[in-house]
């Protein structure tokens, strides 16, 4: 993002309009999580408690995924902590970058997602806390906004078998894995965590192939 | 059950992000925790994809959910938007279940 030739005002607006241009897209993601969590068998307001507290979309994807197809909670949990485990490395990056102090501080944890974090440190010099601030409101009222929608859309449709939704739920999962695996190594990371996936399914309760399947990057820990 | 998982979920992810937030960063400043860290959703969502299409039962099947994914996939390979990608699915799935 390169908008050197603009002035400062005008920089600020394009970060805002991008921030809000942001959350229009990721409306996208909440309404098929609104859908997909009540056909996993959460009630409307379960759903929106999750994006509001959990409010990282990946996680939340899992974690109604592994409950939908009958899943312990322990084993929907550890999925979604383990999604959730890179917005730790967001928050360090972004804690070098952004004086945020304070009871501020736990507002910034919370709006500490994939988006905010791109947003903040493509921003240019000296708009960083509006990039970061501006996407993640923009991000969590339509995200949260998008969520009851489809929430209440879904509960209302009938059967939701019937009407394709669960296959909806693996191709949210594809459209969210794609951008990520551009490059060959992670492409073949991915076809590695799928293939110890199945081979679980048979073996394991649900839930837990998912788990086995993030194991495949303890290589990386040990070799250099 | 649900608001347990619900709940546990909130906490967790919520600490998730305050500890990256309050610890020292040369903690995590290391190369290879960094790379494993960063690619963990890789094989966490790849293994997503075929178990939500796969699974039945502990055991594997393949019904109107893989064309659906099919159909998906061809959508994101020419990278069509996520709600479209997302719908067509589902009406793929819908509509082979109708015919059948």
């Amino acid at each position: 993002m390169r908008r050197r030739a603009l002035s400062q005002p005008d920089q600020r607006r394009a970060v805002v309009r991008d921030a809000v241009g942001i959350g229009v897209a990721v409306g996208a993601y909440g309404l098929s999580f609104g859908a997909a969590a009540v056909t996993a068998g959460l009630s409307t307001l379960q759903a929106c408690a999750l994006s509001l507290l959990v409010f990282t979309g990946a996680s939340q994807f899992a974690l109604v995924g592994v409950l939908g197809a009958g899943g312990s909670v322990l084993a929907a949990v550890a999925s979604a902590l383990l999604l959730g485990s890179r917005n730790t490395l967001y928050a360090v990056r972004l804690s070098a970058l952004l004086p945020v102090r304070g009871v501020r501080r736990v507002a910034a944890a919370q709006l500490t997602i994939d988006e905010s974090t791109g947003m903040a440190t493509a921003a240019p010099r000296g708009l960083e806390l509006t990039a970061f601030w501006a996407t993640g409101a923009s991000v969590y009222v339509l995200w949260n906004l998008a969520t009851l929608l489809g929430a209440v859309g879904a509960a209302r449709l009938g059967d939701p078998a019937v009407l394709g939704l669960d296959a909806a739920v693996p191709a949210a999962f594809l459209a969210l894995l794609a951008p990520q695996v551009r490059a060959r190594r992670t492409l073949g990371v991915a076809v590695a965590g799928a293939l110890v996936a199945l081979a679980a399914v048979p073996l394991f309760p649900p839930g837990v192939p998912v788990l086995l399947a993030g194991l495949v990057v303890l290589p990386l820990l040990v070799r250099p | 059950m649900i608001w347990a998982a619900v709940l546990l979920a909130s906490a967790g992810c919520f600490l998730l992000k305050i500890a990256g937030w309050s610890v020292p960063a040369a903690w995590l400043e290391r190369d290879r925790l960094q790379r494993a860290a960063v690619l963990l959703p890789v094989p966490l969502l790849a293994a997503l994809v075929v178990v939500q299409t796969f699974a039945g039962d502990q055991r594997l099947v393949v019904d109107a959910r893989a064309a659906g994914l099919a159909v998906g996939a061809v959508l994101v390979v020419l990278r069509a938007p996520f709600l479209l990608v997302v719908v067509a699915a589902a009406v793929t799935a819908a509509a082979l279940r109708a015919l059948a």
